[in-house]
């Protein structure tokens, strides 16, 4: 059983680093109307993230992959229960690959605004979305004996399902904000450093409101965390990161401020993670017909295998993330081949 | 029990869609690696001009690959959640194993590869490029696997899972190398292979059509032609020929469909074209006598299997497979024709001159695409009515709390889409062609880039240089 808690971890790492990579890329594209005044912005932006957002993105399909692969039952009663939700989360996604990709292709003013309202509303809502799946995940969904969800799109869109969207879209805006202050110059860095520390405050205060609201649920999240003490040195150093963070960026020391972003990103998926364990999809009606990671896994034939895959697998691609982020490190400078 | 047409028409629609990007980048791909090759072996700079327009196509047709490959991998859980669930233990391992092993690979070096021109030296860009196509290799390798678990499954038991019956991994090598698995990956590769030749001959030929590039594009022809012409004939005589053998062991039903053949016989007809009237159960058309016989068993007599031996709820929609399992062979055909042709005409020594060789060579990508998706067609719609051969049925799979106004919203959404989708990329494409390829660079300049690990990590590299 000690491997289902393995690929629970391994999975909330996957998501995690989706979370973290993507992460700022989509926030990027949401602060791009706010920083950007000119063509040349626009397109220094859009190059920030130009040689990453496609590899950032293959993070989601390995979530994907993995949910199917260790959970098949969370897989195929979450995607099939969430059918509207998600099909809204492959279009803007698709919009958005679009978006960059063809944005610079025409040098007329009409067509680039256009497509970078694309970018800017499909990179909002693919956070915005992500952020609504989450506070559906966390409050539970009705299911039934046979696993199957019965909900229906608008009932997805709950009061506390909407403000951890609004959330998920300061929090990445705030880390893409931090990422552009490493690799953005003169002005358009200037309005960039002016922008971040309000972007922390406003995601300061939209957080407390998330952590507040969660404890007033019916659900008693807080059980969770008093039955393993342990557990609560995520939320606890997720809230010294967002500390850390703050003093960074008062100091500019943004390479500093970005780890720390990262970091909070991680620690709050953890905590998110703890708080559910060994649940990872609660059903609101009647709690025998959760998902957990024990009835919803593969059996331990396929986990191990799974796991062979990933000790091969995993260290490469963290090994070969790094080095691409090296190489592509410092500011942003355009030439023939950039979007 | 719900109707699953349109679940059936929306997974068809976007995995045919998504199939165009997948082959385009295998294809591509080694030629990206032969010119990289080939400018780190002589230094003509005019290799690197040709990876440097081939690279910004490739990045188109990757950034579509990944948009439609999400959708992919999250249908078979929004869709057909019965199916997720019978086969997660199996199927959804080798999707996530692509996962790890080829989509990180390709997805973390693809920056490299794509803005390499300007960045790095011969040899590291075509180890950056090597290993994003490596990386495209390895996906189709993971993905042909999964779907060939479908058609001949092996390596598993059925037990009772929480929701009903299961499929579950007895056996992973079973599992991986199932009996159609290395056939089938083979046909596949070489057919990617092929596209990729005729798509690079197709704008070469353009261009000498237009006089334009006229050097560059008799080198990309030099390179592009003769892979053509060896793999058409290839393809034909090796690869897709052993499919009828294996299909003939494994799936019997299959190539009884394919080929409309309804009673079981020796010297069994192949049809080059005709039509399967199901009422009647009669087949009519021009045939080769004996062919298929000879196909599957190497001589005439040998036996084959007819559709008469199938209960008829075990049997595809026979028509439909025969129509496109010959489109596939008819097309297959005619590439070796226009292989003769071209060898013909290079002998003469009239290749770039020949306008109706040229012509023939513009069109010839369109054709090669159009037996591609055909042959996925036919491995497709010759598995029904199964979705797990002899396991589970496709009716019996999809996820029984959508309704059908739900799917038919999405599958109108994708219809919108995937349309707007398809016109900006042909029209991309189209202005990336008509842009040509970039003056070539400066000699002295390609040697000051960084060209070793050691360079790139020991120095900080030029992009971020010039900044005070």
């Amino acid at each position: 059983m000690w491997l289902n808690q393995l690929w629970f971890v391994l999975y909330v790492v996957i998501i995690g680093g989706y979370v973290i990579l993507d992460g700022f890329d989509l926030g990027v594209g949401m602060l791009s109307p706010f920083v950007a005044r000119s063509d040349h912005d626009r397109r220094v932006l859009l190059n920030s993230i130009g040689p990453v957002w496609d590899g950032n993105e293959v993070w989601l399909v390995l979530g994907g992959g993995a949910l199917f692969a260790a959970f098949p039952f969370v897989y195929a009663s979450l995607f099939s229960g969430f059918y509207l939700a998600l099909m809204a989360v492959l279009l803007v996604l698709i919009m958005r690959a679009v978006a960059i990709e063809f944005r610079s292709k025409r040098p007329g003013a009409r067509w680039r605004t256009t497509w970078d309202w694309f970018f800017t509303i499909s990179s909002t809502g693919i956070a915005f979305l992500l952020g609504v799946a989450l506070g559906n995940v966390l409050r539970g969904v009705p299911i039934d004996d046979q696993g199957n969800l019965n909900v229906d799109f608008l009932s997805l869109l709950s009061p506390y399902a909407l403000m951890l969207g609004v959330a998920g879209v300061l929090m990445l805006a705030l880390h893409g904000g931090i990422f552009l202050t490493m690799k953005v110059q003169d002005e358009l860095l200037e309005r960039v450093e002016r922008l971040v520390p309000r972007l922390m405050v406003a995601f300061f205060v939209a957080m407390t409101v998330v952590v507040a609201w969660t404890l007033f649920l019916p659900e008693d999240f807080a059980q969770n965390f008093r039955d393993r003490p342990w557990t609560a040195v995520f939320p606890a150093a997720a809230f010294g990161a967002v500390l850390v963070a703050w003093r960074a960026i008062r100091a500019g020391a943004y390479g500093r401020a970005f780890a720390a972003s990262a970091s909070m990103i991680a620690l709050l998926m953890a905590s998110v993670a703890a708080a559910l364990y060994p649940v990872m999809l609660p059903a609101s009606n009647d709690p025998a017909n959760s998902l957990t990671i024990y009835n919803a896994a593969s059996t331990q034939e396929t986990l191990t295998v799974m796991l062979v895959v990933a000790v091969i697998g995993m260290p490469f691609v963290f090994l070969y993330t790094a080095g691409v982020y090296y190489f592509f490190r410092g500011r942003v400078q355009l030439d023939d081949d950039s979007y | 029990m719900r109707d699953v047409l349109l679940d059936r028409i929306q997974f068809g629609l976007t995995a045919s869609f998504h199939f165009i990007f997948p082959p385009l980048s295998l294809g591509i791909g080694l030629m990206l690696v032969i010119f990289g090759v080939q400018s780190l072996r002589t230094k003509d700079p005019k290799w690197r001009q040709l990876s440097m327009f081939w690279v910004r196509i490739y990045g188109l047709i990757f950034a579509m690959g990944v948009a439609t490959g999400i959708v992919m991998e999250f249908e078979f859980g929004t869709n057909w959640s019965v199916y997720s669930r019978y086969v997660g233990n199996v199927f959804g391992s080798l999707l996530a194993a692509e996962g790890i092993f080829a989509f990180m690979l390709e997805g973390g070096f693809l920056g490299l590869m794509l803005f390499g021109g300007a960045r790095l030296g011969n040899r590291l860009w075509l180890f950056a490029t090597s290993m994003v196509v490596v990386g495209a290799h390895f996906s189709a390798v993971w993905i042909i696997m999964a779907n060939s678990w479908m058609q001949t499954p092996q390596g598993y038991e059925i037990t009772q899972g929480p929701n009903g019956p299961m499929a579950v991994m007895t056996n992973f090598w079973e599992v991986a190398f199932t009996p159609s698995f290395i056939p089938r990956l083979l046909h596949v590769l070489v057919a990617s292979w092929m596209l990729g030749a005729a798509m690079v001959a197709s704008v070469s030929a353009w261009y000498l059509l237009k006089q334009r590039h006229v050097d560059v594009a008799k080198t990309m022809l030099r390179v592009a032609l003769p892979i053509f012409c060896v793999l058409s004939v290839l393809q034909v005589a090796v690869f897709g020929a052993q499919q009828a053998t294996v299909v003939a062991e494994q799936q019997p039903v299959k190539l009884a469909s394919m080929e409309g053949l309804w009673e079981t016989r020796e010297c069994a007809p192949l049809y080059l074209f005709g039509w399967v009237d199901t009422d009647s159960e009669t087949t009519s058309g021009v045939s080769i006598p004996c062919m298929l016989s000879v196909l599957v068993g190497f001589t005439p007599d040998t036996q084959v299997q007819g559709l008469n031996e199938f209960p008829a709820d075990e049997r595809p929609n026979i028509n439909l497979v025969f129509q496109v399992y010959h489109a596939m062979i008819d097309l297959g055909m005619l590439f070796v024709g226009v292989s003769a042709l071209v060898a013909f005409t290079a002998w003469r020594r009239r290749l770039y001159t020949s306008t109706l060789v040229l012509r023939v060579l513009v069109v010839n990508v369109v054709l090669v695409f159009a037996a591609i998706i055909a042959g996925w067609w036919t491995a497709e719609f010759g598995r029904q009515p199964w979705i797990v051969w002899d396991q589970l049925r496709t009716v019996d799979a999809a996820s029984p709390n959508l309704s059908t106004t739900t799917v038919a919203i999405s599958l109108i959404g994708f219809v919108i889409v995937y349309s707007v989708l398809l016109v900006v990329f042909f029209w991309l494409l189209n202005q990336k062609i008509q842009a040509g390829p970039p003056d070539p660079q400066d000699s002295e300049e390609v040697e000051s880039l960084p060209d070793s690990f050691g360079e790139i990590f020991a120095r900080r590299p030029r992009a971020s240089s010039r900044v005070g």
